[in-house]
């Protein structure tokens, strides 16, 4: 589905990622931990096409096509979706009527009419209710006010409604209490199947006991220094990351 | 050059007022009194020039040197299917229409049950309402250049009176077309509004060109709040290219009352809003609020002034600018807080979004306080639209022209949440959602 080949890329000419290989098929779900300042938020926003970033070099290849050169909305629109670690607040704009706007624009995007105004209202009531989502909080202002595991959860709702094939949940686990932690969890395992994919960004190894991946990457100073099972998480988390980073200088 | 050009229109003015001065035969002389005082003061203070402060950043030059007709002759061929899509026509509504600065009967709905909607030509003239004109008419416009010749030209306009414990049963629209039967026109509407005590008014005001010729607009309304009365006012600006507008507004308050005008400002070339809230009681409320979006080479300029008098009192004013292409901007907002002017709470904000390195907005609060305890309050801020915004909008599949036009929407649209008539907040949204080039994808 993805497949990553020595991508580097930088930012006012500091180079941040300096050649990531990565390949995630359909139905797995990976997770990449490292320790602060690493390039972890960087390479999802890099894949997810945000233009701050300069891609100097190396290929981002998804279902068989390179996506480098695409606009964000492109590649949204072909199946990627980003959760954003700090999720922007947007006065003026209902939740409701920003997933109207983004579900339209998809549909748009392939050459579908825009959805009917009822089929739109029971989707939208689906997935909040099965993320235990306040029907009030609909009819707020897109993440204006809400509280850190209100804006996480309606990153999972946006996930929810858009359905995409990968899904790159960017430290979705920072700043939630554990209730909020096992809901949110909960709502990105009810979205897997055999024919989408999910990449996990983040610090601790405590999100993992929720959503179980398949590979875990580490990533040290722009490179991922060592991949493996489950297990991996486990002993980043009891022996921190330095053991990495001393196996790899040997 | 410049000079002889403005003066070309002063002093066109000024000889054409004896044949207009002659053609009245009303009955109230001091009318006449005031009028010729009135063109004295104009003949004396002229247009105001650049090197007056509050005309610093509005130079009136560009639309002083047509050669404008004065008296348009009556023409009566405009019909209701020609202008209904510039009225709020959804909505059940008084309407004064005027056509040229003359009253159009057939396009206009007026009442005298309860409360007077009719012609400031029939007040003047009419006894029955020389008491309202001696009480009120031109006794709150300041004495400038500008309201001196609109008063000095007094003939039509709009005549409200609510009296008292009344609620006008419906909204009032006041609709001014100019048709270019001449090819260039100057019209000079004066409209009166007086709300007795515990009364309760909306009025929807509109000046439209139905033609590419030029138009100049010199407005003046003049409008009076009584105790506990309520004023919300509509200036729906979205004119053509070829048309200026000079409104002068003046509003004078009593005790506990509520006054708030919005001011969309989309269209026209030079749009100058001198704005004035005067307030002679307590606990009084003054909002105003404004929602300009501009390109092109047009100029909007919000001109406002609150004048705290009383103790207790609240102004709040909020304006949000959006200026592309080389359009400038300019919001000079003044607040007078008097010595007895003890706990005032007056906000101002004022909010613009550049997205053009050629555009322009000069923004210049402009405090007076001599009461101590008060809270005042200012803000303004100058800035482009949020990147890490727009990019976690296309990051769901939004394209980034729409993504833009959202963002901006919803950086104008807090202004609208005070709008009560809903068919306004509809039209101004569906303007706005245009103005801005984007289909928004949900239901305005």
């Amino acid at each position: 589905m993805l497949k990553i080949k020595n991508l580097h890329a930088s930012i006012e000419d500091k180079e941040i990622l300096k050649g990531i290989n990565l390949e995630i098929n359909p139905g797995e779900v990976h997770a990449i931990m490292g320790p602060n300042g690493s390039g972890k938020s960087t390479l999802s926003s890099v894949i997810a096409g945000k233009e701050e970033f300069e891609q100097t070099e190396g290929e981002i290849i998804f279902e068989n096509t390179e996506i480098s050169e695409m606009d964000p909305e492109e590649r949204a629109h072909k199946g990627i979706f980003l959760s954003f670690q700090y999720p922007v607040e947007i006065p003026g704009v209902s939740v409701t009527n920003f997933m109207k706007t983004a579900i339209n624009a998809h549909r748009k995007a392939n050459g579908l009419e825009d959805m009917p105004a009822n089929e739109m209202l029971k989707k939208i009531r689906e997935k909040s209710e099965s993320l235990g989502i306040d029907r009030k909080f609909l009819s707020r202002s897109l993440n204006e006010g809400f509280s850190g595991g209100e804006k996480k959860r309606n990153e999972i709702f946006q996930m929810a409604m858009l359905e995409p094939k990968l899904s790159i949940l960017d430290e979705t686990d920072s700043g939630l209490d554990i209730d909020a932690l096992k809901i949110v969890a909960d709502g990105v395992n009810k979205l897997r199947s055999k024919d989408n994919a999910v990449l996990l960004i983040t610090h601790y190894q405590r999100l993992l006991n929720y959503i179980v991946p398949d590979v875990v990457h580490v990533m040290v100073d722009g490179k991922i220094v060592k991949s493996g099972g489950k297990e991996l998480a486990l002993e980043l988390e009891e022996r921190g990351y330095e053991w990495v980073k001393a196996e790899k200088a040997v | 050059m410049t000079k002889e050009l403005k003066m070309e229109l002063k002093e066109k003015l000024v000889s054409s007022f004896l044949a207009f001065e002659e053609e009245y035969t009303g009955a109230n002389d001091d009318l006449h009194k005031i009028r010729n005082q009135a063109i004295k003061d104009f003949e004396t203070m002229g247009f105001p020039s650049r090197k007056e402060e509050d005309y610093k950043y509005t130079s009136l030059k560009s639309i002083l040197k047509e050669d404008y007709s004065l008296f348009p002759k009556k023409e009566n061929a405009i019909e209701y299917k020609d202008i209904k899509k510039y009225l709020i026509h959804e909505i059940d509504t008084y309407d004064l229409v005027f056509i040229d600065g003359i009253y159009s009967s057939h396009l206009s709905s007026t009442t005298h049950d309860k409360i007077d909607v009719c012609l400031m030509s029939s007040a003047l003239n009419k006894d029955l309402y020389k008491p309202v004109i001696d009480n009120y008419f031109n006794k709150l416009a300041p004495k400038n250049g500008l309201n001196s010749l609109n008063t000095a030209f007094t003939k039509e306009g709009a005549f409200i009176h609510i009296h008292k414990n009344t609620l006008a049963d419906k909204p009032i629209q006041i609709i001014n077309f100019s048709t270019g039967n001449e090819s260039s026109i100057l019209v000079q509407p004066r409209n009166l509004i007086v709300v007795d005590e515990n009364s309760h008014c909306q009025i929807i005001e509109r000046h439209q060109s139905l033609t590419e010729h030029p138009v100049l607009t010199n407005s003046v309304t003049e409008i009076f709040a009584d105790k506990r009365a309520i004023v919300d006012y509509y200036k729906i600006q979205n004119d053509k290219l070829s048309a200026s507008l000079i409104d002068n507004t003046y509003i004078e308050q009593q005790s506990e009352s509520f006054c708030s005008v919005h001011t969309f400002s989309l269209g026209g070339k030079l749009t100058r809003n001198n704005l004035n809230f005067y307030q002679r009681g307590e606990r009084i409320d003054s909002t105003m609020k404004g929602v300009t979006i501009i390109e092109g080479k047009q100029h909007v300029d919000h001109n406002t002034l609150v004048h705290h008098i009383e103790p207790n009192c609240e102004s709040h004013q909020d304006y949000k600018g959006i200026f592309d292409e080389r359009s400038v901007g300019v919001f000079n907002g003044k607040v007078v807080v008097e010595k007895e002017a003890q706990k005032t709470n007056a906000y101002q904000s004022n909010n613009n979004v550049l997205l053009n390195d050629k555009a322009t907005i000069n923004s210049k609060p402009q405090l007076e306080i001599f009461a101590d305890d008060v809270k005042c309050s200012h803000g303004c801020t100058i800035g482009q639209l949020d990147e890490e915004a727009l990019f976690y909008l296309q990051s769901r599949g939004i394209p980034r022209k729409e993504a833009s036009g959202l963002l901006m929407y919803a950086f104008a649209n807090n202004v609208l949440e005070s709008v009560k008539i809903p068919e306004i907040k509809k039209r101004i949204n569906k303007l706005i959602a245009h103005k801005l080039g984007v289909e928004l994808g949900f239901n305005l």
